[in-house]
């Protein structure tokens, strides 16, 4: 499997990281070798079988609407990085 | 000879020091601080010790244990894998992202644990978001091996093992999400649990692979791991996906249910076996067994050789999902001065995260994208579901699946660079991570004066009957006693 630098710009782009030349280069080495790992995939015959999601085909339990939490907001902004009257700050977005 | 004074006791044992008073739990944990004080320097297993709440929990157990309030592990100190929240201590995950981070809340299992009189010593050291086979990837430098620092101790609770290998702690907590509380028990010479998907709460676990993460203990010995599971696990209603009728809570008094067992070996798993001089300690093993009573069929486990690459689809692209929520806003690294938001999107996650990270979530990413789906993701949950049917057949017949642990003893830091290699290490320990099934860690020889490990896989929900397997096997041998020399 051939992995181009375009490919790593487009995952980076996805995934929100910035690589610098270094890193992209050692990235589109190491994406292609494991790609070729997991490629052996394709050798499995999987027709009609169904996908796992959760290992004990469980699915997702029910509870009641009730109020079972409270947030202590000003304890979980304490390790915030930037914080004003309650509020998250992040850059400006709309000018 | 008294317990109290060898680094090397365990749980069980210094659980019966405390009672018998030949020591206070503040003794105890004193004695322990003041070990990873002087020699924590050559191995790195811990990132943070939190000697005074230690000694705070230590004072509140010696007044249960006066008083007569006191649980199966009042007062006995162990350490906690940096994975768990710690209420109001640093909980970094072994990544800069979390370099600063200082949990608000604790982890259930945690919560469980403190809530029996158990006393923090401190949190371990691991591979970063535990993505890593040998403690390397960790932002706070590797770990080293106790019984050779020259090696690692495997990854990714790597520092949690070498914590107990070194006598710095009787026990620890890790998380197992593809062998990563088996892999580093078997090149520290320590016993390691991980249970069924969904026994041990995952709440404030910080997540790596939501379908796999699981967490467990570490110890000295089986029955230490019986008594430790017995507290951890249990119905959590803050865990989505945590087991209803998940584990009873008496793995503890059921260690001498020693019924003779029907136990399958996996053929696949020998043939794949690269280093045979390995192969000496696993007949041992067996025939130890055999002379319990116990009895050896072949069985066959056709999907073994996908699991790897079905796990590295899996785990990256849960992972990649689950790590897009650092984005430097409420918590965790934050790049300086960011132009935009984009910008402070892209700064601050390819500052706080490693290599080996980045690595795994572009993965996920590539698997999860359009045109790549179906081929990749779809197609290893299917392959997981054969991989996990593989297992339900088995168990048809047997009662447990004998294995090893690794493919290798410890390998020397800086050996492997190529992930691809370094993925390879997981291949005896991603088919019951895929599978949910527990699987019980723990010594069984020595290769060139390295530990060497065996793993028992089980049923949904066996781990009493695994543990049971376990203690019968290490009331035969001593492997599981050996220490690293020079740690007296």
């Amino acid at each position: 499997m051939t992995i181009l630098d375009r490919d790593i710009d487009k995952l980076c782009t996805l995934a929100r990281l910035a690589l610098d030349d270094d890193e992209r280069a050692r990235a589109r080495d190491d994406l292609a070798r494991i790609v070729g790992m997991i490629d052996a995939l394709a050798n499995v015959a999987t027709d009609s079988v169904e996908p796992l999601a959760h290992p004990l085909d469980a699915t997702q339990r029910m509870r009641r609407d009730d109020v079972t939490e409270t947030i202590d907001r000003d304890a979980f902004q304490k390790v915030a990085p930037a914080v004003r009257d309650g509020l998250y700050l992040v850059p400006r977005v709309v000018q | 000879m008294n317990p109290f004074g060898n680094p090397f006791a365990t749980l069980t044992e210094l659980a019966d020091s405390l009672r018998s008073k030949q020591c206070s739990s503040v003794e105890l944990t004193r004695f322990y601080l003041d070990r990873i004080e002087r020699l924590d320097a050559a191995y790195n297993s811990f990132i943070t010790v939190t000697a005074d709440r230690a000694l705070a929990q230590a004072e509140v157990a010696d007044a249960r244990l006066r008083n007569g309030t006191a649980h199966a592990l009042t007062g006995l100190p162990i350490a906690h894998k940096d994975i768990f929240c710690t209420k109001n201590v640093r909980t970094t995950c072994g990544s800069r992202m979390l370099d600063n981070f200082v949990a608000p809340y604790d982890a259930t299992a945690v919560a469980r644990l403190d809530a029996a009189g158990v006393v923090t010593l401190g949190k371990t050291n691991m591979d970063e978001f535990a993505m890593g086979s040998s403690c390397e990837t960790s932002y706070y430098g590797c770990t080293r091996n106790p019984w050779d620092v020259e090696r690692v101790p495997g990854g990714s609770s790597g520092g949690s093992a070498a914590a107990i290998a070194a006598g710095l702690a009787p026990a620890a907590t890790g998380t197992d999400t593809g062998g990563s509380i088996r892999q580093p028990a078997a090149f520290s010479g320590v016993c390691g649990l991980k249970p069924t998907y969904g026994c041990v709460s995952r709440f404030g676990m910080i997540a790596f692979a939501s379908s796999l993460d699981q967490g467990g203990p570490l110890a000295r010995t089986v029955d230490d791991l019986a008594l430790l599971l017995d507290t951890m696990a249990g119905f959590d209603p803050r865990d989505s996906t945590s087991a209803v009728d998940g584990h009873a809570g008496h793995a503890a008094r059921t260690l001498h249910d020693a019924k003779p067992r029907t136990i399958g070996v996996p053929r696949e798993y020998f043939q794949l076996l690269t280093d045979p001089a390995l192969a000496a300690s696993f007949d041992a093993a067996r025939r130890t067994l055999e002379r319990a009573g116990h009895r050896f069929v072949d069985v066959s486990l056709p999907h073994t050789a996908a699991a790897v690459p079905t796990y590295y689809v899996v785990a990256s692209a849960e992972a990649s999902t689950n790590l897009a929520r650092y984005d430097g806003v409420r918590y965790g690294h934050r790049c300086e001065s960011p132009k935009d938001l984009t910008d402070l999107y892209e700064r601050t996650r390819s500052e706080g995260f490693g290599r080996e990270v980045k690595r795994r979530i572009l993965t996920g990413t590539y698997a999860l994208s359009i045109g790549y789906f179906d081929a990749y993701y779809l197609k290893a949950q299917r392959v997981r579901r054969l991989i996990r049917d593989d297992f339900v057949k088995a168990f048809e017949t047997v009662d447990a699946l004998f294995a090893p642990t690794a493919p290798s003893v410890a390998f020397p830091a800086g050996q492997i660079s190529d992930p691809v290699e370094m993925y390879q290490q997981d291949v005896f320990t991603v088919p019951a991570s895929l599978a949910g099934v527990p699987a019980l860690a723990l010594p069984c020889g020595f290769h060139q004066g390295l530990p060497v490990g065996m793993q028992f896989i089980g049923p949904h929900f066996s781990e009493s009957a695994l543990l049971a397997l376990g203690a019968d096997y290490q009331r035969a041998t001593d492997w599981h006693r050996r220490t690293p020399a020079g740690l007296e």
